[in-house]
């Protein structure tokens, strides 16, 4: 018996961007409707396992655009970037609960987990009072300028191995910790690696904020 | 540098070992049999194996069995085993004796990436998938090994996010060839990552425990980010494709979180979300973690809550803790100490 997997939808890949070292963009066409802060199954055949992606791109384009780091020993990234524009790929229909809300919010995240936000601030969704960004270099605050433009001094970027005017040298974390206090009555969104998201949490949580105000999504 | 391991290798594995260093195919059947039947530590102890060829397995490889690096007893006889995995990470087991049963529980992974906001494990983060072997290990290296009963993979990690490595270890214990243990006396847990549960329950007859804690889509998102992408509801509505015959039980975990999820109308939500589907609820006292915001529900509570699902038809018990003193209990195991915590850190 066939074992029952996820439905997947097989989309022509548009474009394949390398965005820096290890961080790539996959567009590929768009065939359903979805909601900012969604995810995509994808597999590069209809066999093989899918692995879970958040959709970058915005309500009005035409593609879904997937933001991706590419593990050297994983079984699909070192795939996806050898694709090229008219390759097949396969998709389930956008699905996930890590999606805006009304009212006040902060957007925090590390590395790809900017995805989700990129992809609500396209859409003209009601952006945050802030967004906080970790990265190690100043070269992976990806999607910068989308973020400066529509965010200006909301846009907190903390860099942990180099240095610039623009950003906080140093971890996002210890910014946190050193706020006397935080607002209490807005949702925080938390997207990234799972150390990030529970050390944020964990800072968040001490200074008294409401655990039914945290939304977290994790990259596994 | 560490040799490969035998030991947490499937027969097919090993056949293809014997077959790759050109000795006679029986040796394979020679292996398993000294290796999950009398769980030898050393190759020399293999005598059926001619010295020369064990001389060759000795070259490439180690049996792949270590001892626990300690172990603590709690006032109610459970015990914490700490394991040194190969990479130099820690792990925990529980060893949980009662009247008839002595169980077992295992990690799955050092550390978690699930980040559920009521669990110790979680806040170590994530290190390492163990290997099958790292995972059987487990279970022939503790002083009650010959005593063990039942396994419940319940320690650190979700087995469902190291889904290959676990399938292989249940492979080992349930096959003839391997522990011959009954899939009846094993429970494996998941939050409910549901492509990989899908796999577990089409490869294996092995028990499933769901980690509901919550029965409301929008309350577990908040003790669970798992619920964004797989909720609660789709995770049942995936049982309810297959047939678990009778042996085979699914339960439902619930630890309980006064004022959270603990209300005539929580048990409510529960039974109607679970209707129709032979299971079993456990509910589960929660044990406090450092700096949690979270608070266990009383006795009574616990014990109210029980009859409500009881009254609709549920067949629901209590769990009762075990090992607090020692951090053993249920979301308690940790070795975040042990972890060098800011390595690697980019945020």
């Amino acid at each position: 018996m066939p074992r029952k997997k996820i439905e997947l939808f097989a989309s022509k890949v548009v474009e394949l961007n390398h965005v820096v070292s290890n961080v790539y963009t996959l567009s590929f066409v768009r065939k359903f409707e979805f909601v900012p802060g969604q995810v995509v199954a994808l597999a590069i055949n209809n066999e093989h396992e899918p692995r879970l992606y958040s959709i970058a791109s915005g309500a009005d384009e035409n593609v879904f655009t997937i933001l991706f780091d590419v593990v050297p020993d994983g079984f699909l990234t070192p795939q996806l970037i050898r694709l090229k524009e008219g390759d097949e790929v396969f998709v389930s229909k956008p699905f996930g609960d890590f999606t805006p809300e009304k009212g006040d919010k902060w957007w925090i995240a590390t590395g790809t987990g900017i995805a989700p936000f990129v992809s609500m601030a396209k859409s003209g969704c009601n952006l945050p009072l802030k967004i906080l960004h970790g990265s190690r270099t100043l070269d992976h605050f990806l999607y910068q300028d989308l973020f400066e433009e529509c965010m200006g001094e909301g846009y907190l970027r903390f860099c942990t191995a180099e240095n610039s005017d623009k950003v906080y040298s140093g971890r996002l974390t210890t910014w946190l910790k050193e706020q006397s206090s935080l607002p209490k009555q807005i949702k925080y969104y938390l997207c990234g690696n799972p150390d990030m998201v529970v050390d944020v949490r964990d800072i968040i949580l001490e200074k008294d904020i409401d655990f039914a105000n945290v939304k977290a999504e994790i990259y596994f | 540098m560490n040799k490969e391991a035998l030991f947490g290798k499937t027969l097919e594995e090993l056949k293809g070992v014997v077959k790759e260093l050109k000795f006679p195919g029986f040796v394979a059947k020679q292996l398993v049999d000294w290796l999950y039947k009398k769980k030898v530590g050393s190759f020399d102890d293999m005598l059926n194996i001619s010295k020369k060829n064990r001389e060759v397995l000795k070259a490439r490889f180690e049996v792949g069995l270590s001892t626990y690096s300690n172990v603590q007893e709690s006032i109610d006889g459970t015990k914490k085993y700490l394991f040194k995995t190969v990479s130099d990470q820690y792990i925990e087991a529980a060893y949980i004796p009662s009247e008839n049963r002595k169980t077992l529980c295992v990690s799955s992974q050092v550390g978690c990436k699930m980040g559920c906001l009521f669990c110790m494990t979680g806040k170590q983060g994530f290190q390492k998938n163990l290997t099958a072997g790292e995972i059987l290990n487990q279970m022939v290296s503790i002083n009650e090994k010959d005593e063990l009963t039942n396994l419940v993979y319940m320690g650190m990690g979700e087995p469902m996010d190291n889904i290959d490595e676990v399938l292989k270890s249940l492979e080992i214990i349930t096959s003839e060839w391997g522990f011959a243990w009954s899939p009846r006396r094993v429970n494996v847990s998941t939050i409910g990552v549901i492509p990989a549960m899908r796999r577990f329950i089409e490869e294996s007859d092995c028990h499933l425990a769901i980690s509901m804690h919550a029965a409301l889509n929008e309350q577990r998102k908040e003790l669970m980010p798992i619920e964004n992408v797989y909720s609660i509801e789709n995770v049942v509505n995936v049982l309810r494709e297959y047939d678990f015959g009778r042996q085979r039980r699914i339960s439902f975990e619930y630890i309980m979180f006064s004022g959270v999820n603990d209300s005539k109308m929580h048990a409510e939500a529960l039974v109607k979300l679970i209707n129709g589907l032979k299971a079993r609820v456990n509910l589960i006292k929660f044990h406090p973690i450092p700096n949690s915001p979270l608070k266990g529900c009383s006795d009574e509570v616990m014990e109210k809550f029980k009859q409500i699902l009881e009254n609709k038809g549920v067949t629901t018990t209590v769990r009762k803790s075990r090992g607090e003193d020692i951090y053993a209990a249920c979301g308690l195991l940790s070795t975040k100490k042990l972890v060098e915590t800011s390595k690697g850190k980019d945020y």
